[in-house]
This record gives C-alpha cells, structure tokens and sequence, in this order.
C-alpha cells in the first residue's frame, strides 16, 4: 500500500461517498456555538429538515458571554438573544448544551478536548476557525461557515475538497524563554499568513513531541493564522496519557482498543507531502507581533521592521499601513513599546499550563500602576483547577483582574473591548485592526511575555527577566 | 440559492493584502440571528466614522460613486483572512458585490462565498495587476466575468480566463442547494454509520 499521511489516512477513514463531482466526508463531532449557528438551525427549520444526528452535535456558548457575571444578559441584549436562541435550538433538537448556567461552560475549543470530545482520528467541525485546534490529538478538525454548519446538522457529512500535505519540522530544541506561541508565530512569519493556503499542515519534529497537549493546541490552534486548513500532530503516549478517564474517551478494553487503532494512524514512512519546511528549534525567540496580521512578527530582541526594506510593493505598502495603524515607527525596539492593557486568556492560551506557566512569573510581582490585566480561564473547570491550585491568588495579589470562563477581549464581541489606541499585549491569535476593539493596538505574545509587559508596562524579553 | 451565471458591472479595487473577515464585517455585528441585512455594516471601521455607521468617510472606495455600486471587488492577496464568519459573504452580497477578483483567497471565506450564490476569482499576480492598472486608468467602466466560458472580459473586449472546481461551477450555475444534493445519498450515509459504527463504536458517546 501507498505510505499515506496521517491527513489522507483520516480523510480516507471518512468517505461516505466519492465520484466525479465531489467527496462527501462523514464528520464525528460537530461543535456548535451561540454566533455562527442561528441561521444554520433557522435554515434547517425553513426547509422541513431535520437533524440528523445530535447525538454527535455539542453546543457551547463563548463569543458572547460576559467573563464579570454569569448574567446572560450582562454582554447586551442582542448576546442575550443569541445565546437564549441557541439554547432553545439545542433543546428542542436534544443536543447536549454546556451553557452558562453549567459549570463546564468554556471556549469550545477548550472544553471538547479537556472532557474527552476530542479524540485521535475524528473528524471534527465548528463554525470557528479556530477548530484547527483539535488537530493536536491527531484529530482532522476545521472551522467551517454557517452554510456548512446547516450541512452539518441535516446530513452529518460535508463536501469535502482534497487538501495538500504540508509538513513543518522544528528540528532541535528551542531555548529557555521559548513557548509553544513563539513556536508557532516564528513559522507564521516564516512561512506568511497565506503560506499554509489549501494545506493541512503536519508539525513534527523533536521540540513538538516534547509538548504537553495543552502546548499542541497552541500550535495547532494558529494554524489558521497561516492560512491552512488544518493543523495536525500526530498522536502518541503524550496523547493516550492526556486521554485517559476524560469523560467522553472510551474506557477500560475500549480504550486499549482505541488506542491500538490511534497507533495506527501517525504517518508512515516515505509518505508524500507537497511542502516541508524545515526551522531550526534554536533560531526560535520569544516572539512579539509589531502590525496587524500574525506574519507581522519579530523577536522581541529585535526591532520594529522598515517597510522601506521590503522588496515586495504589496508587503511594503500593507506593513506602512499596519505602523501607522499601530502607532508604531520603523526601528524602533520592541522592548521600548509601553502597554496599557495585558490578557492573558483565549482558546489559544487559555488553559491550566498557560496559567500555571503565567502564575509562576507573576507570583510576588505586581502589575505596573496605569495597566489593566485580567485572566481568563478558558473553561469553568481551568478556572476550578486554577483556584484548587491557588493561582487565582498569585493573580489578585500581583494585581490582575480574574475572570470567569469565555473569549472575552480575544475578539470584543462582549464587554471586554478596548478603547481606540489602546494597546494591549495580548495571548490571544488575532492582531486585526479593530478585533479587541475599534482603533486598538494588539500585540501577540505568548503568556509569559504577557505576564512580564504587565509588570513592566512594557516589552521585555522574558529570557532576560525574572 | 440565487445563480450565478453572467455578471457585468463596476470593479471597485480595494488595493490592500490580507483583508481579514474582521474588516469586511467587525464582529459587534454578528449579533443578529437573521442571514439578511449586513451589508449596510460592510467595511465599518473603514466606511463610517462613528459607532452607529451614520456618518461615511468620504474618500472610503465604496463610498464613492462609482464604486458605491459596485458588483465586482478586485482584491490582493489572501483575501477574506481570518475567521470563519459567513456574515462576510453575507455583507458583500447584501451591499451588491457578487464577484471577488484577487490572486488568492482564505480557504473558508473562499468555500462560503459559493454557498451563497457568490463567484470568487482567482487570477495569476499579474493579470491581478493589469486589472488594477486598467481600473485606475479607466475608472468605473463595466467589467464582465461570465461564468460559463470561465472568462472575465475587460471593459476593452480583452479577455482573462480562470479555474473553477466543476462540482462547485455547477452549483452556481444552477443556483443548487448543495444539502439537497447531499441528501441524495442519504442510504449511502445510513450504511456508511452501521459498519463505522460497527467499527469504531466508542466515537458515539
């Protein structure tokens, strides 16, 4: 047989149908949330259809949600009709809901894989982009629009078109001061925000084995910042350990059967991918996004780029733009950019290690006067874990605000927006002109350079701070 | 879903890369639970001056005759970044565009714009470039992307020829609901979910 990757051999798993025209993949989980989902759910209403499997459909309310109070209510009243619609969708359709009056509320991308959803070798959609994250289990799983979503529940299949292999190896180690958000933004810039466009991206490589599932998501959850399709690491002890007694994994002699299949799926040897690009673990540094795409990324030791050197019209033209929108001047050093506004939260590092990892360089420290930081769990259970563990404490002593589970100011769209020309060092995946708020400033970093600009109110580069 | 056969009409070029779906529809507007009425919040932050869109910029693209018309946007690279709204496609057809030209497009935003009756272009860099050059040295004519033949034809007769994937071209052209199509092969989804089943029974939960 033809050595496959793990991408074509999860694929192939999923054909329920395939001829000249297209290829119809049977999806195994589909995530849904109270933003993209209530004109999919009107669509199926509209055309007499019904759903045709809640079983596998989970739902999840996030976008919207206020992370000060668990009033429905509290983000507008326009969040309000939206999360009540997607909580009577759910109930008239029999699908599971974890809404805000449940304590396991969270992110979607959050909660599917802490209680288990997520498993090696699903297919697995949601109206997010941010779906990619589930590929850290070895999962194929993409954000797909509300068309798509409506596909979904009326048929549990999706048109699939055929994605390229594309392979990214970090070879080596990286170095101290480095986590799995400087990984990733580091191959953003290398590879650009549209370089992984109609590709499934594969990491690999020794610095990626070595990450807990919660670094993997990381990683696999900005795979859309480089315009892929999907991310996907495969899965291995790492994974089965991560897997073990979550409440929706297999058990006992399922789970052992499970897992033989899962050992099944990394890819095989001599497999073919239409794009491998190799980095280098030590060229990685602590990484700091200076415009407004994630490509626009630098080393925090290094400085603020000039357009003028940009060989390319289009880039040149878009990195101008993207200074003055920022405020920001060529060659200026990063470590002299002050910030007013630090969150540490987001489906891309908003779980139990980031806040660990963030605490731990917090403790004792305290937010520089005139900044405003806040943390926010991903989840109802990050957040309990965090408070059986203390970490709360270590955040209100050194002056950080601490909030309840949802997106929050990952994206504005509740009541954590940011005023114009705020600037916010951010642990989130998007530094867009306006998505924590119109005229704001965000800069991507990972939790640990969040939690040093708070305490600084500005750009350090934490392999020199402690 | 409304065909797409025949398009003619003004190309406006928005002369930026990496235009994100945050952009094409800020997201204090995805709080409707209706598919209608969006593209009035096209481009905001970029239209309008204030938070209530009551008060345009006025040397903005689509503010400005003849643009405000336009059916067709020529675009640069990685057009419709970002999230995975389909209130972005959504806003551009409500505001009247039906045609996207650029030289690449996001997967998702790309994939929603044929479910909504929606032909995005796909076009090399420099035939993209020839397009802005003649736009701007002759403003607001009437370009004509033409499905069928897979051509656009240049206000001067000169012609660009692009690729579409079948399946979906005869989507367009036939304005066809693709869950009606997939539906079809509903004994083919039920006997695929026994032996999956049979297979991998712990996927049900």
């Amino acid at each position: 047989m033809k050595p496959r990757t793990l991408y074509d051999k999860i694929r192939e798993n999923h054909i329920v149908n395939e001829d000249a025209e297209s290829v119809l993949l049977y999806i195994d989980r589909h995530l849904v949330h109270e933003v993209t989902s209530p004109q999919a759910f009107e669509g199926i209403r509209m055309a007499g259809r019904k759903i045709r499997r809640p079983d596998l459909t989970f739902a999840t309310m996030d976008h919207n949600v206020s992370t000060r109070s668990r009033d429905w209510g509290a983000a507008g009243e326009l969040s309000r009709i939206q999360m009540e619609t997607l909580s009577k969708n759910c109930k008239d359709a029999g699908i599971r809901i974890f809404d805000l009056n449940n304590p396991d509320q969270g992110i979607v991308h959050i909660i599917g894989p802490e209680m288990g959803l997520t498993l090696p070798g699903l297919t697995i959609v949601c109206g997010d982009s941010h779906t990619s994250t589930h590929g850290a289990f070895g999962a194929l799983a993409f954000g797909i629009g509300t068309s798509e979503v409506e596909h979904v529940l009326a048929t549990q299949t999706l048109v699939h078109q055929k994605s390229k292999n594309m392979l990214i190896s970090i070879e080596g180690d990286t170095g101290p001061g480095v986590t799995p958000k400087d990984i990733i933004l580091y191959i953003i810039g290398v590879i650009g925000t549209n370089g992984g466009q109609g590709s499934v991206i594969e990491y690999s490589g020794e610095a990626i084995r070595k990450l807990s599932m919660e670094g993997r998501m990381t990683i696999c959850n900005m795979s859309i910042e480089a315009g892929a399709r999907a991310g996907l690491i495969a899965p291995d002890e790492t994974t089965f350990e991560y897997l073990k007694g979550k409440d929706f994994a297999p058990r006992g002699a399922d789970f052992d059967k499970a897992v033989a299949y899962w050992k099944t799926l990394p890819s095989d040897e001599g497999a073919h991918y239409d794009r491998v690009v190799k980095i280098k673990g030590s060229d990685i540094t602590p990484m700091v996004t200076w415009g407004t795409n994630p490509g626009q990324v630098a080393s925090v030791a290094a400085a603020v780029p000039d357009p003028d050197s940009m060989s390319d019209n289009v880039e040149r033209e878009t990195a101008r733009h993207a200074l003055k929108y920022m405020g920001l001047k060529a060659g200026q050093k990063m470590t002299d950019i002050t910030v007013d506004n630090v969150f540490i939260g987001s489906c891309t590092n908003g779980r139990i290690e980031d806040l660990r990892i963030a605490a731990k360089l917090a403790k004792g420290k305290k937010v520089k006067s005139g900044v405003k930081a806040i943390v926010v769990p991903g989840s109802g259970r990050v957040r309990r874990q965090a408070e059986e563990e203390g970490l709360h404490k270590v955040f209100l002593d050194a002056g950080f605000e601490w909030r309840l589970a949802g997106c929050s100011m990952c994206l504005g769209m509740n009541d954590d927006v940011l005023a114009p020309e705020a600037r916010c060092a951010s642990t989130s995946n998007r530094n867009f002109e306006g998505r924590q708020g119109r005229g704001a400033r965000t800069h991507l970093v990972s939790p640990q350079m969040a939690v040093a600009a708070a305490v600084e109110g500005k750009f350090v580069d934490v392999r020199n701070w402690n | 879903m409304q065909a797409f056969t025949k398009l003619s009409g003004v190309a406006a070029p928005l002369d930026r890369s990496n235009v994100d779906t945050d952009q094409i529809i800020p997201k204090q507007f995805l709080k409707k639970i209706e598919r209608s009425g969006f593209g009035i919040h096209l481009f905001h932050d970029w239209r309008f001056s204030d938070a209530d869109g009551k008060v345009p910029i006025a040397d903005f693209l689509l503010n400005r005759a003849p643009y405000n018309k336009a059916s067709i946007l020529l675009a640069r690279e990685n057009f419709g970044c970002g999230s995975s709204r389909e209130h972005a496609p959504w806003a551009l057809e409500d505001f009247g565009i039906r045609s996207i030209i650029a030289p690449s497009f996001a997967d998702i935003f790309y994939n929603n714009c044929f479910k909504n009756g929606m032909l995005p272009v796909i076009l090399p860099t420099g035939q993209v470039d020839e397009l802005f050059e003649y736009e701007a040295k002759n403003p607001g004519q009437s370009f004509e992307i033409d499905l069928p033949a897979q051509l656009i034809r240049r206000p001067d007769g000169k012609t660009y020829s692009f690729e579409v994937d079948a399946f979906r071209k005869e989507c367009l052209l036939n304005g066809w609901d693709d869950i009606g199509l997939s539906l079809r092969h509903a004994d083919k989804i039920s006997s695929f979910e026994k032996s999956y089943f049979e297979k991998f029974g712990y996927v049900k939960v």
